[in-house]
């Protein structure tokens, strides 16, 4: 059987994932994501890929959400209202929770600030959301009779999943976005040695092993807490949801440990409806907050307040995370002018910019801005950079791959270049194929199915009384026949075929002649074959006839005088089909002569 | 047959009845008992179904049967059981077989054939797995017996080809249990099956089922544990069920593996697909370092814990656990600690604030990057940084145990052990602190380290700030800077929290004794003294002030040159600090001075002791009086026990010795004093005040007596008969005054009976003392004894009271080492003026935090008592999690008291202190390892003794003002 899997999204590039497996005649879309670095169509996958001219609804048979960041569920909306698809779509409670609040301020960024007309509207998100499935942990959920999908823990993002799907012995396991080192809210994605024919695996940082993330923690708290000390305020540009959630929790646990007093300031907006949804799901995070929230939800912050526009002005230390992260736009723009004239102050980038923006150029050394109207700023705050990021490095996918054991992997998500070397790795390390199609390309993976056969308890019993004790690690050779009808397989003894399918037995008998030179007389030369075999096959049953002939077992001997010569007898040996072992030994047996007679 | 068995336990009924009669005294209770098997026969016959007889087994298994009617019992169930058609009845029976075998004192060798002979015919697998069971109990209630234990293995071996789990794990149980561990007995075996044990036991490692896999791994393991050496074959099968699918296989295997590495660390194992050898414990070493990256966190723990007890593992492989090569687009990148490292030796440090201050450096060759490590590499780093602080704790400690064994490791793994200061759990931070602590010696810190590691002195955790300062103190720090940056993190702490003071100047204290020439140019700066001008003279009671003194004097010690930089008014404060502080301020040889107390020297051994010899002396003066007149002895025993308690004060290592003697003394004083009252003579009634005198004397002494039985670590047995000794005179004493004080003889006879039964029991008890005792008050006792037990209560009292004026002073020889359990409440302080209120009838949650020292025990005899001003008493026992254990002696309890009342017009205040329960039953006496003598007897001590339970007050009471308001409505 085939199995085939095709990337009309996420191939060798990061953003717009989107990826189509066909297993076993099923079809299943992984994640539907978009692409932000492009502001017209290419931003969504091209899903007349999939179809050329029919209903997406027929042709697949569910699509499956790995996390809520927008690379991985941006085009929904698009996909299921604008192009049209009806069939469930599968993602984690977290997920389904999260989701629409991003696609929500990504819908009002693009139409309502780039004013932009044709994209999905809120009624389409809603109605999106409608289809959704939400799966939990480990739950095995029945698509249709044939096709089963489960979601494993995948660190990265709060709902964050890894999925199994099945269709009979074949399995597809995607992994979406993970993280294998364990963070200050999420615990670290998990596998069980489930062999799945294919791995299909992110491989963002295929050639990175990172640093220990205490160090880089130490060195952020540090750096927040001398700048703190010293009286400065302390910017955190960041994203609204995943490493946000981290840094705070990481900020609140060292103000409390610490006993600091400096306020910590949130800046509002989609992030406190979705801190709710964070302090609901604590069965998705690590294992320190879900052992303790029974006393406190880690979530509910004692030192992390609302911002308001008007505490930038405040004097005194403090620290405020504000959107968006890469200080292009927004409100930790407005704050970073007010505060970048003071050295005392303080930036701290956590994440990657894109170039072109303030980020970017502040992070790059840059140390005079030109704001728009012609303002000149200068920046006079420290600049730090932390790398915080949630993806699995080189020897965490190897890892994983380890955990798993698949017999092919397939790198998604990475850059080609990349790719090629943890490609080259995991072949070698693990003896595994392993593939890296190209956007819109298609894979191909040969598998080899196994096919279940049912087995009729009364064969079964008999076989296994012929031979020695059953040993699993062994196959074993049985007879029986194979009944293909109504779709599936069975195993039953002959009789029973016969009397299924109507058949009439047929007899098969073999005969044979040999020739034995004996001048005795006919009756004398039957006995002297009589005490011969006899006298050889001890654990058989030997008869000597009324009517002259001879009897082993169900075979039957006689003996004629050759016409011709008197001195040769002829025995004749018939034998049924089944005898064929028996019979064909008796034959070579007589072939070689009885023995010199001893009367 | 059933006839037969029933008229034996017919037998068995008559039989004990007529013991009963023979002696009536001690096996009262035994009369029911026997009728308990005929009872159970009854009922199984009456049984109508199987769900009948299960219940009337399940009633029976509830009581205990005693050792004589085992065998009985044994019986009837067996004949239940081959009549049985039920195979949960008969499994229950199985079952009771097994408990019963397990009856104390029950040899099972007599129905051992029947239970094997059962296993012939069973059908049922659980049934069966169950019978096994039982043999297992069997066999291994019969260690003597190796024929015995030769057939089971053989009945297991038959069975181990059974089809399911449940029977084979049994089977490879008992093997494991019972299997031949001597080479000789394997030889004798008859049977071809008992022969290779581990052979057998080896086969099922491939075995279908995972759980007989395990079994046959734990069973290997058992083997191991009763001594048998396990072949070195075993270690390739080990290492394959490494790879099992099943986690509690992988956890045993590692196990396996590991114990393999313990037995043939030097045998020569090859690497498969290349040409090259190791050594097997490197090799094994390699294999648990992989296991530390495991899918389940059970085997991770497993493994990481493995990895501290693997010291023979070469070095090179043993670095490489801390090994993790860093790498971005396929450039080498150094770690942020060889980064830290090496801003540290270019002279820079702590700068690290530039964007591309980690861009990788130099070209990887994409082919010698080995993703999947095969050997050791990176397993702490994975370990230290898992999900689970199982894993983490496991990690730290295994680091923890190869660093104290070597040198060069503990340098290494220095780095990642301060970076678990910063863990998410305190548990882990504590840990990892702790470990720190232990391989101190072997490292020094750099500044950078230095910098991290007292960055955790915020922490608002006392646990974690004390343990650091622990630390602190066994440091060694490599630069004047490093002890600079100490000292303003420690002045840092001391002024966030001013409840740290002690610990801090104690920390400083042995920071300045390890560190004096680093101290020595620091001097100016820290006493900011000026060359040419007068600086203000500082504040004496600065703590902060005390603390830098603290560490400038010790560091002087052993810096001579150091007191020239001094100012006047330091020389000043010295004196000041050296009187007040004498725990923390060392003695100096100080220019123009006499050396203040140079007497008390360590290098004197403590038996030449001034005060030492002083303490011995004086008592030596008291055991000699006894030729002085009355008064004069009164007179040197208050003389005596002031100078002992003044002696306390003064010599806190003698302070427990002189405690113990003052209070010995003043029992005895007190019991002179009773007995010297001259008005004994008159008729009893018209002296009630003088009786109350010698009540409340009998009384005291009988407190004292308690509180040196049970307060004091390091008392021996012979201070414990001197103790009981008093503890007796007291009584007498008691008993003396009743009969003077009451009419009539009838509660006398009791207090006597009881009195004469308190002496037998002394005896009995401290047998082997009494040749000691010559001239005492139980000596003479003794001899008495046949005319007091036969005489009237009058005229027992009339001997006692001769007996007790007679009686010589018992010497109480002194321990070599005696401390005073006592206790200091620092939280609550006491101080407080704002009344802590609450609405009656609802709890508040008060936080206790003590130190005790030297008790033992104290998770079961602290108790903290609430007194309030009604009078009324609480007694809360503190959890045993409440009790820390900072250092050897030295406890710490840390707990919560709820309190609550009803409503008050005003705040009042109430006490909070610590109590010392004790409870004779278990005295020192007989939980000392005994002389075998009194450790016998006190076991069948009549239970008179029994219920002596009391508490003793050992802290001072610390008020608290609290204000129960009435709830509103």
């Amino acid at each position: 059987l085939l199995m085939f899997s095709w990337c009309p999204g996420a191939g060798q590039d990061v953003g717009r994932s989107c990826i189509l497996v066909s297993i076993a005649g099923k079809n299943v879309m992984l994640d539907c994501g978009m692409h932000m670095g492009y502001n017209d169509d290419r931003r969504f996958p091209d899903f007349s890929y999939i179809t050329q001219n029919g209903r997406l609804t027929d042709f697949l048979d569910c699509v499956i959400i790995s996390h809520f960041h927008l690379d991985h569920c941006g085009a929904l909306p698009y996909f299921s209202e604008m192009v049209g698809y009806d069939g469930p779509i599968y993602m984690t409670h977290p997920t389904k929770a999260i989701c629409p609040i991003l696609l929500e301020d990504y819908r009002k960024i693009t139409v309502d600030k780039k004013g932009e007309t044709n994209f999905f509207t809120s009624q389409m998100i809603k109605d999106c959301m409608k289809k959704v499935v939400a799966v939990h942990l480990h739950q095995t959920v029945q698509v249709d009779e044939e096709l089963e999908i489960k979601a494993y823990y995948a660190g990265h993002v709060l709902g964050a999943a890894m999925f199994q799907i099945k269709v009979g012995c074949e399995s597809v396991v995607y992994t979406g976005d993970y993280n294998m080192t364990p963070d200050r809210h999420l615990g670290a994605a998990w596998l069980d040695k489930c062999r799945p024919d294919l791995l299909i695996t992110e491989s963002t940082y295929a050639t990175t092993i990172r640093d220990s993330k205490r160090c880089r923690e130490r060195d952020f708290l540090k750096k927040v807490h001398e700048t703190v000390e010293r009286g400065g305020k302390v910017l955190i540009p960041v994203f609204a949801l995943g490493r946000a959630q981290e840094l705070c929790i990481l900020l609140e646990t060292f103000w409390e440990r610490m006993n600091l007093k400096a306020p910590i300031y949130f800046s509002t907006g989609l992030t406190e409806k979705a801190n709710h949804y964070y302090k609901l799901f604590i069965t998705w995070t690590n294992q320190k907050i879900r052992k303790t929230f029974v006393q406190r939800n880690m979530f509910e912050f004692k030192h992390i307040k609302a911002f308001d526009r008007a505490f930038a002005d405040n004097p005194g230390p403090m620290v405020v995370f504000a959107t968006p992260g890469m200080l292009h736009a927004g409100q930790s723009l407005q704050i970073f002018r007010k505060w970048a004239g003071n050295e005392k102050n303080m930036v701290i980038m956590p994440g990657y910019c894109v170039q072109g923006t303030v980020g970017h150029k502040i992070l790059s050394g840059q140390r005079k801005l030109e704001m728009e109207g012609r303002q000149i700023l200068e920046v006079k705050m420290q600049v730090e950079y932390m790398s915080f990021s949630a993806h699995a490095d080189a020897k965490g996918i190897m890892q994983l791959i380890r955990q798993a054991e698949p017999r092919n992997v397939l790198l998604v998500h990475g850059e080609a270049k990349k790719m090629e070397f943890l490609k080259q790795k995991i072949e070698q390390e693990f003896h595994v194929s392993c593939f890296m199609p190209a956007n819109g390309e298609t894979t191909t993976i040969l598998t080899n199915p196994c096919i279940p056969v049912d087995i009729s308890l009364g064969l079964l019993k008999r076989e296994t009384a012929i031979g020695a004790a059953p040993d699993a690690k062994r196959p074993r050779l049985m007879h029986g026949t194979l009944l293909m009808k109504d779709n599936s397989f069975r195993l039953v003894s002959p009789e029973q075929a016969l009397k299924e399918l109507g058949l009439a037995e047929h007899q098969l008998r073999f005969t044979c002649r040999v020739h034995i030179q004996d001048p005795r007389k006919e009756h004398e030369t039957v006995l002297r074959v009589y005490n011969h075999l006899k006298g050889v096959l001890k654990d058989y049953s030997v008869q000597h006839l009324p009517d002259g002939s001879i009897t082993v077992e169900s075979i039957l001997i006689q003996a004629t005088a050759h016409s011709e010569d008197q001195g040769t007898k002829v025995l004749l040996v018939s034998w049924t089909y089944q005898d064929e072992e028996l019979g064909s030994y008796l034959t070579s047996l007589l072939k070689k002569g009885l023995p010199q007679s001893t009367p | 047959m059933a006839a037969h068995l029933k008229k034996r336990v017919y037998e068995e009924f008559t039989k004990v009845v007529q013991q009963q009669h023979e002696d009536l005294s001690t096996k009262k209770l035994r009369l029911t008992k026997p009728s308990k098997s005929a009872a159970l026969h009854v009922d199984l016959c009456k049984a109508t179904s199987p769900a009948d007889a299960l219940q009337y087994l399940l009633q029976f298994a509830r009581k205990p049967v005693e050792v004589e009617s085992v065998e009985g019992v044994v019986r009837i169930l067996l004949e239940h059981y081959y009549k049985e058609n039920d195979a949960s009845v008969r499994l229950k029976i199985a079952s009771l077989l097994g408990l019963l075998s397990k009856t104390a004192g029950f040899s099972p060798d007599c129905i051992m054939d029947d239970a094997i002979n059962t296993l012939q015919n069973e059908k049922s697998h659980q049934v069966l797995a169950q019978l096994l069971d039982t043999l297992l109990v069997i066999g291994t209630k019969l260690p003597e017996n190796p024929s015995v234990r030769m057939r089971l293995v053989e009945v297991a071996c038959k069975h181990l080809t059974d089809s399911s789990h449940g029977v084979r794990n049994k089977c490879l149980q008992l093997i494991g249990c019972l299997g031949p561990v001597e080479k000789g007995v394997a030889k004798e075996a008859e049977s071809q099956a008992a022969k290779d044990v581990q052979k057998i036991i080896g086969d099922h490692f491939n075995d279908q089922d995972p759980r007989v896999r395990t079994a046959a791994i734990k069973a290997m393991l058992q083997l191991h544990e009763r001594g048998l050496k396990l072949q070195q074959a075993i270690y390739s099968q080990a290492c394959k069920l490494l790879a099992d699918d099943y986690e509690q296989v992988r956890s045993a295997a590692v196990q396996l593996i590991w114990v393999l590495s313990q037995l043939y660390p030097e045998s020569i194992v090859p690497i498969p697909s290349s040409n090259e050898e190791i050594r097997l414990v490197d090799d094994a070493f390699g294999k648990i370092c992989h296991m530390v990256s495991d899918g389940s966190w059970v085997v991770r723990v497993q493994a990481a814990k493995l990895l501290g007890s693997m010291q023979q593992v070469s070095s090179h492989f043993l670095e490489q656990t801390l090994d993790k090569k860093l790498m971005s687009d396929l450039r080498r990148k150094r770690t942020a600690h060889e980064r830290a490292k090496e801003l540290y030796s270019s002279g820079e440090f702590s700068s690290g604030r530039k964007w591309g201050d980690d861009a990788p450096k130099e070209e990887i060759d994409t082919g010698a990057v080995n993703l999947i490590e095969s050997g050791a590499c990176g397993a702490f780093v994975h370990g230290l940084e898992d999900e689970m602080y199982e894993v983490r704790i496991a990690a730290v400690e295994a680091l923890c145990m190869l660093a104290q064994s070597s040198p060069s490791f503990a340098e290494k793994c220095l780095d990642f052990l301060v970076d678990m200061f910063n863990d998410e759990i305190e548990e882990v931070r504590l840990q990892s602190i702790h470990t720190m602590r232990k391989i101190s010696n072997n490292i020094t810190l750099r500044e950078d380290q230095l910098d991290t590691v007292l960055a955790v002195l915020e922490d608002s955790s006392r646990d974690i700030r004390e343990a650091l300062h622990e630390l602190l103190c066994c440091t060694n720090v490599s630069t004047k800077e490093g002890i600079h940056l100490a000292l303003v993190e420690l002045l840092k702490n001391l002024t966030k929290y001013p409840t740290d003071r002690e610990s801090i100047w104690k920390c400083l204290k042995f920071l300045g004794s390890r560190h004096p020439t680093l101290v020595l140019p620091l001097v100016p700066e820290l006493l900011s003294t000026h060359p040419f001008f007068d600086t203000p003279e500082p504040d004496m009671d600065d703590p902060a002030y005390i603390a830098v003194l603290v560490l400038i004097f010790n560091a002087a010690k052993s810096c001579p040159t150091m007191p020239a930089l001094f100012s006047d008014h330091t020389f000043r404060h010295y004196a000041y600090l050296r009187d007040s502080l004498s725990h923390l301020v060392p003695p100096l040889r100080l220019p123009g001075r006499k050396l203040v107390s140079s007497a008390v020297s360590p290098s004197i051994p403590p038996h030449e002791d001034p005060s030492q010899q002083f303490l011995h002396q004086s008592l030596e003066r008291v055991y000699n009086f006894q030729h002085l007149d009355p008064r004069g002895i009164q007179e040197l025993l208050e003389f005596t026990i002031r100078d002992l308690q003044r002696l306390g004060e003064l010599q806190s290592e003698l302070a427990g010795m002189a405690d113990f003697t003052a209070t010995y003394l003043q029992c005895q004083l007190l019991l002179i004093k009773a007995l010297q009252e001259k008005l004994w003579n008159v008729a009893a009634p018209l002296y009630l005040k003088q009786n109350a005198l010698a009540s409340a004397a009998a009384k005291q002494i009988l407190e004292e007596t308690y509180k040196m039985e049970f307060m004091y670590s390091g008392v021996e047995s012979r201070q414990v008969v001197i103790i009981h000794h008093m503890r007796l005179q007291a009584k007498a004493l008691q008993l003396i005054v009743t009969a003077r004080t009451t009419r009539g003889v009838e509660p006398l006879f009791g207090m006597c009976e009881k009195f004469l039964q308190e002496v037998d029991s002394f005896q009995r008890c401290f047998i082997s003392e009494l040749p000691h005792m010559q001239g005492s008050f139980v000596d003479k006792l003794l001899d008495l004894m046949p005319r007091l037990v036969t005489s009237k209560p009058s005229e027992v009292v009339k001997i006692l009271q001769t007996t007790l004026r007679q009686s010589t002073f018992l010497h109480l020889p002194l321990p070599e080492q005696l401390h005073r359990a006592t206790a200091n409440i620092i939280e609550p302080t006491g101080e407080s003026d704002n009344p802590l209120r609450f609405t009656s009838g609802l709890v508040v949650a008060l936080d206790v935090d003590a130190t005790l020292e030297h008790v033992q025990d104290p998770q079961g005899t602290v108790k903290v008592q609430v007194l309030y001003p009604d009078g009324q008493a609480q007694l809360i026992h503190p959890k045993p999690a409440d009790f820390r254990n900072p250092g050897p002696g030295r406890h710490r309890l840390i707990t919560q008291v709820y309190l609550s009342h009803t409503a008050w017009t005003e705040p009042c205040q109430i006490e909070v202190r610590l109590l010392l329960a004790y409870n004779s039953n278990r005295s020192k006496a007989s939980t000392r390892v005994p002389k075998s003598t009194w450790s016998e007897s006190s076991e069948a001590l009549p239970p008179l003794e029994n219920g002596i339970e009391g508490t003793i007050p050992f802290s001072k009471p610390v008020k608290v003002y609290i204000m129960p308001k009435p709830a509103r409505r």
